[in-house]
């Protein structure tokens, strides 16, 4: 059939070598990724270039940088005439932009504190690794870091632990009935707890005391932490809510997330922070005060679970209706459907939205400065600028309030590249 | 043989379905249906696409609500009331054409979440009764790997196996097969062989009429919506009466 064929015997076998030396190591994926072709040398040389010449443009400025010095004269006078950063702002005002102006520097240890153990209480909730009774702290935490934070007796805090305890119990006992009887049963028995528990309370103000800090007494990153932290903690499950009650078939709950959604996605932050500041007061009875930071947390949660829903409302069309299908025909009802099936998968495809319309949200409590609140911009802007001390020390202060956000957003959006990878069961 | 076999089981009905009617929006998808399936019965419906038979089977564990008529399941009739609801669908198993397995749950989690969750059994109880029926669909090694993991024969096997951890007295196939490679069909139906020769009431929609002639009591031929034919196995193959059916019966044993 073939005329060159002929018969091949194989008398030794070829032992394994390796590649030629331009085909391995860093050789390889330095001839493959920098000079591949004429155009890509070029390239690599001009962006070479430009990189050697911001660095070279801006490393005097670095290495130059004045770290010790009282105001902004003395840096000048240090520097000479050399071109140089006055991160002497950073070091003197270091206080000032992490707690605000008015928080007793004597009590700087509690926010400090509570920071720690909010990384503690997050750790079981982030990494399903962990023993699954450290959530009872997890639990616990708000309130413990309430009291840190804000002060006063402790049995404030304890009361109010305690009547969520009693909802929850009141809910798990009557939940066998009617959903809406267990809510009503439940609510109305937290009420009675926490309006006895407020009046002992009220009673002994002294015990296990610590000095109270105001609201508007707090400031700083301290502050946009503080927002971030409990507008994104509070708005996820009340965003999960809203992207399932859009789902509903009852009309009137559809309707009512349908218009509440619309509503907030339709309307700047900065406007429902404004209407937070100014015109809610005007919504409560003359001699009621609703905290400010409440407020405006109110306002941050709902536009942050606006934005939620309609991420997870993604995840949830994302899902095909035989996943749906599969759960009713095994006898799941909606709450175990949703629960075990629906919402793990949904969740799972909307990570990468609701991490980034919570990042933003944490990037966007800084807009609370525009409503005279001292948070890490609020600072710079306003007591640290202003100040004839540091008059004009844009680059240093803007610079340092940049890293600082970024290292926080880097790293929650690196947690959530590796939550999901962790996450990917179906294509192992 | 096919004789004994219903009057043995004849005395209790599973289903009974009374012109029971359909509409999706103003299209009339099923027509004064009626039907009594037996206990222990094995049923074939067949039909050609868009005949409604798929429907029709959704209706029995409400899938797909109906507008008229009665459908009454293992003594309960189909009503509105979610509880009668959820009550059926744990009697009523049901595997569909594209296994519809939970991706995010390993094979295991898979059979014992309902179980769990549904029955309240414990969890290691469960789990052996999850084991003892991937055993029986003959994939128990594959007890801890993710749905993505198996082939789609091993995948509907697994969906076999989900359903019957609830023990249920009636199972339902939607084209069980369809979505098979031609050697992963027998996988399947040799399961499913045997599932009716346990004496499981089974309802199934599929094209395999080899499994048909096997397995059936009846075949059901539906078009239009409505039941145009049924009889045993051997009649309906041999001897069809409506045109129609001798129509779609030339069309898929034609070649």
């Amino acid at each position: 059939m073939s005329e060159n064929y002929t018969s091949f015997v194989r008398k030794e076998m070829i032992s394994e070598r390796v590649p030629p030396a331009t085909e391995r190591g860093v050789i390889k994926w330095v001839r493959e990724n920098l000079f591949s072709s004429v155009f890509n040398t070029i390239m690599t040389f001009v962006s070479i270039w430009i990189i050697y010449s911001i660095v070279v443009a801006a490393a005097p400025w670095f290495i130059n940088g004045i770290w010790d010095a009282k105001t902004v004269r003395e840096c000048y006078d240090l520097l000479d005439g050399k071109s140089g950063a006055c991160f002497a702002v950073l070091n003197e005002r270091f206080p000032q932009l992490i707690y605000g102006f008015k928080y007793p520097s004597s009590e700087y240890w509690r926010p400090n504190l509570a920071t720690i153990l909010l990384l503690v209480a997050l750790a079981p909730i982030l990494f399903r690794g962990l023993p699954r009774s450290l959530l009872v702290f997890s639990a616990i935490y708000p309130f413990l870091a309430f009291w840190l934070i804000w002060g006063g007796s402790i049995l404030t805090s304890v009361s109010a632990f305690f009547g969520c305890v009693i909802a929850l119990v009141c809910y798990r006992r009557f939940s066998g009935g009617s959903f809406t009887k267990a809510v009503i049963v439940s609510v109305v028995a937290a009420y009675i707890w926490w309006s006895i528990g407020g009046y002992i309370a009220g009673l002994n103000e002294s015990i296990f005391a610590l000095e109270v800090v105001p609201s508007r007494d707090m400031g700083g990153f301290m502050l946009n932490l503080l927002l971030g932290t409990i507008a994104v903690c509070l708005s996820i499950p009340l965003g999960v809510a809203l992207a399932l009650g859009r789902q509903s078939d009852m009309p009137i709950i559809k309707w009512i997330c349908v218009v509440f959604i619309e509503f907030i996605r339709g309307v700047p932050l900065i406007t429902l922070l404004f209407v937070a500041n100014v015109i809610l007061a005007f919504f409560f009875p003359p001699d009621t005060s609703i905290d400010l930071i409440l407020r405006v947390l109110i306002m941050m949660t709902f536009f942050n679970a606006a934005y939620i829903a309609e991420v997870v409302r993604g995840g949830l069309a994302a899902l095909s209706k035989g996943q749906y299908e599969a759960a009713d025909s095994i006898g799941l009802d909606y709450t175990q459907s949703m629960r075990f099936i629906i919402l793990p998968q949904a969740l799972k495809i909307s990570i990468p939205g609701i991490v980034n319309v919570s990042v933003g949200m944490l990037k966007d409590t800084t807009l609370v400065s525009i409503i005279s609140m001292f948070d890490l911009v609020g600072m710079i802007r306003g007591p640290i600028l202003s100040s004839t001390d540091w008059n004009g020390v844009y680059w240093e202060l803007f610079g340092a309030a940049a890293a600082i956000f970024f290292v926080v957003c880097f790293s929650v959006s690196k947690y959530s590249q590796w939550l999901e990878r962790q996450l990917e069961t179906d294509k192992r | 043989m096919a004789e004994k076999l219903k009057l043995e089981v004849s005395d209790e009905i599973a289903i009974s379905i009374k012109s029971m009617n359909k509409w999706f929006g103003s299209f009339h998808v099923l027509r004064d249906i009626d039907l009594i399936v037996n206990r222990g019965e094995r049923i074939v419906v067949c039909g050609p696409s868009g005949s409604g038979k798929s429907t029709l089977i959704r209706c029995i564990n409400a899938l797909e609500e109906h507008q008229s008529g009665q459908i009454i399941v293992d003594g309960t009739e189909l009503t509105s009331d979610i509880k009668n609801i959820d009550r059926i669908r744990s009697e009523v198993g049901m595997c569909f054409q594209h296994f519809n397995l939970f991706p995010h749950l390993s094979i295991l989690e898979n059979c014992t979440l309902a179980p769990i969750w549904v029955r309240k059994i414990p969890k290691k109880e469960a789990e052996e009764t999850a084991m003892h029926f991937l055993e029986k669909v003959k994939i128990p090694e594959q007890a801890d790997k993710y749905p993505g993991q198996l082939s789609g024969g091993q995948q509907q096997r697994v969906a076999i196996a989900r359903s019957l951890c609830m023990r249920p007295r009636i199972m339902l196939f939607d084209e069980p097969t369809s979505a098979l490679d031609p050697e992963m069909i027998k996988e399947v139906l040799d399961t499913m062989i045997e599932l009716a020769e346990d004496g499981m009431t089974m309802i199934c929609v599929t094209h395999e009429m080899g499994f048909a002639r096997q397995v059936a009591n009846r075949v059901i031929f539906m078009d239009d919506g409505q039941i145009v034919e049924q009889n045993e196995p051997e009649q309906f193959f041999n001897n069809p009466q409506s045109d129609r059916t001798k129509l779609f019966l030339s069309q898929i044993l034609g070649h």
